[in-house]
């Protein structure tokens, strides 16, 4: 029979994770919270991703000067009006996005690359590692993030790069706390006893048998993150110590916006919608994400 | 058994100056890191090298940093947190003058989130799945969502602009008087003194800003409220309640909501500090004079010693907050003395 040594097809040798995945997008489906997460989301990739052929301005991204059309009502021409410099605000706010993801994207990124390894030898090792560990990510807890990153930043001095490196350099404790429960309850679990009894060194065990069993609710925390750190770096840019002017940016654009307020309001509005829009999707992502993937903390 | 709850506190005591050392720690470290002199940026643009070169031995900036270290954190223990150069005053003093501004508006909108926030959380739980839970949830996400800076705004334009009905910032309007001080809050310090008006003014001012604070420790509370108050409702006690016939208010607001509680209560407490950080995009919005706005203020300037105080009376009260928390548990859950 040559039909037993043919090697099976991707799909049958894959089917328990093809069914696994089946049935996390259709409870994902099911919810419509999530769903309206995951528009947002997509939304924000592809304008981040097409911004620059989507809009009807690409040039105002970068601060042209237009002064005869500064301070203009949404119009046709122009949906959410324009800025000071006779800018197209939905240009600018469409083109801020490729910002804000990657504002996002390092954040996270830099947040997870620190507090994921230092979570899971505190929670694996544990002893006085743990206790060192779990002690200075209390202290960095105990003062918010944005208030932690506003001192580094007046240390470091404003812009968008030294917000960014502020903000990966506070956003990693939460990682810690996440990781090291887990990993404290999955060490005595069986099957890492198992690998330690066949000899397997503590690199391979953290390796192959915690942190694929970890990855769940860092997923979740990820993108419940990327919301919520797009949003702080906006408040970076609004106070007026994260990106400066003319670089598209929506903290920046609605703190100069609000020099124009009450009469020029569509200003400020727009960016604002963008910013409030984005940390919904992401959030929602989020949520639903949790529902499907940790289903056990998702309580509230 | 009294012994055991003295060492638990004195523990914890410990424990918590142990934290606040470690914070000091940060913010020297912090501050040492930054690529501006703060000799140059103390003796202003036009000082010559001479003048910067005083300031630096004047400062001690030019001892070891180990020795600095040192002097840093005796000065921080006495209440020294160095001079602001925008004020020209001592950190710590100016602290002591817009710390109660932002007390004021904590405290109001703590309120504000634990009253809405915990019944809303309530009825969520006992509609669970309905049409009503779906909305506060929706809600939920909402306010986190919001962000603080820009929803303040946008109730400045409909309240303040196109209704009229609120001032746009600040705390009092400049034709009205201060009260007396006595705690540097006004609301306080106007019903101390009986003065109605000045009262009522100080209310307008307050609550567009304490409204915006308070919405995402709204949504935390309500949150937490309402994943307990499922568990609690679900239980055998509350069932067995029922059973015995006692009313359905008396169940869910006595017997149920009691229980529900303690993890809302920690919720608070680990809120109270987030809100504090908050203030720094609320007050900047509503040019409200707490130290949020004297942080941000210090930090466009480049003078960072303000800042690092902020840092640190936020870390305390974060502390502070959560000691008081631990104890409280201790107090409200007896099994919780024995257990640790």
């Amino acid at each position: 029979m040559s039909l037993a040594l043919q090697r099976p097809g991707f799909a049958a040798r894959h089917a328990a994770t093809l069914r696994q995945l089946r049935f996390y997008a259709w409870s994902f489906g099911r919810s419509p919270s999530s769903m309206l997460g995951l528009a947002i989301v997509l939304l924000f990739l592809a304008l981040a991703a097409f911004g620059p052929w989507i809009v009807p301005y690409p040039g105002d991204g970068s601060g042209a000067m237009n002064l005869s059309n500064r301070l203009k009502a949404p119009s046709a021409a122009h949906w959410f009006g324009t800025d000071e410099m006779g800018n197209d605000l939905f240009s600018r706010v469409v083109l801020a996005t490729r910002t804000s993801l990657w504002v996002g994207l390092t954040i996270v990124g830099v947040a997870t690359l620190i507090g994921v390894p230092l979570g899971i030898a505190a929670g694996y090792f544990g002893g006085w590692v743990r206790m060192v560990i779990m002690r200075v990510t209390d202290i960095f807890l105990s003062v918010p993030g944005l208030v932690l990153a506003l001192a580094i930043v007046a240390a470091l001095g404003p812009g968008i790069l030294n917000g960014v490196i502020a903000l990966s350099l506070v956003w990693w404790p939460g990682y810690v706390r996440l990781v090291e429960a887990k990993a404290l309850a999955l060490r005595s679990e069986p099957f890492v006893e198992a690998a330690r009894a066949v000899g397997a060194g503590h690199g391979r065990i953290l390796a192959l048998h915690i942190l694929p069993n970890c990855t769940s609710p860092i997923i979740v925390k990820a993108s419940m993150d990327m919301g919520l750190a797009i949003l702080s770096a906006a408040s970076l840019g609004f106070v007026g110590l994260g990106a400066k002017p003319p670089a598209p940016e929506w903290g920046a654009m609605i703190s100069v916006a609000r020099t124009y307020m009450p009469n020029w309001w569509w200003y400020a509005v727009f960016p604002g919608f963008a910013i409030y829009l984005t940390v919904l999707g992401f959030n929602l992502f989020g949520d639903g994400l949790r529902d499907i993937l940790d289903p056990r903390s998702s309580r509230g | 058994m009294r012994a055991e709850v003295l060492r638990f506190v004195l523990k914890r005591v410990a424990l918590t100056g142990l934290m606040l050392f470690g914070l000091v720690c940060i913010t020297f470290t912090v501050s040492n890191v930054a690529p501006s002199d703060p000799a140059a940026l103390a003796a202003g643009p036009d000082a010559t090298r001479d003048m910067i070169e005083t300031i630096r031995r004047e400062y001690g900036l030019d001892r070891p940093l180990a020795e600095q270290f040192w002097r840093y954190v005796t000065g921080v223990l006495q209440g020294d947190l160095g001079r602001s150069i925008v004020t020209t005053r001592p950190v710590a003093e100016d602290l002591g003058r817009f710390f109660p501004a932002t007390l004021e508006l904590v405290l109001l909108s703590m309120t504000l989130g634990i009253l809405v926030g915990v019944p809303a959380g309530m009825l969520s739980a006992m509609l669970k799945n309905r049409a009503p839970d779906h909305a506060t949830r929706f809600l939920a996400v909402s306010l986190v969502a919001l962000p603080a800076f820009w929803f303040g705004i946008l109730l400045q334009l409909l309240f303040s602009v196109q209704l009229e009905w609120l001032p746009t910032s600040g705390r009092l309007e400049v034709s009205t008087a201060p009260p007396p001080t006595f705690t540097g809050m006004l609301l306080l310090d106007s019903l101390l003194a009986g003065q109605w008006a000045t009262f009522g003014d100080a209310l307008a001012h307050a609550v567009l800003p304490a409204l915006v604070l308070s919405f995402p420790c709204l949504a935390s509370i309500l949150r937490v409220n309402r994943a307990e108050m499922i568990e609690v409702l679900a239980s055998d006690y509350v069932t067995a309640a029922r059973a015995h016939g006692v009313s359905p208010f008396r169940v869910v607001c006595v017997h149920a909501l009691r229980n529900a509680m303690l993890p809302t209560l920690a919720i608070i407490g680990l809120r109270w500090g987030w809100m504090l950080g908050s203030t720094v995009l609320v007050e900047t919005v509503f040019d409200w004079p707490g130290i949020g706005l004297y942080a941000v203020s210090s930090a466009i300037a480049g003078d960072f010693k303000p800042v690092m105080g902020v840092t640190l009376l936020i870390g305390l009260n974060f502390m502070i907050a959560s000691l008081v928390v631990d104890l409280l548990y201790g107090v409200l859950d007896p099994r919780l003395r024995t257990a640790s």
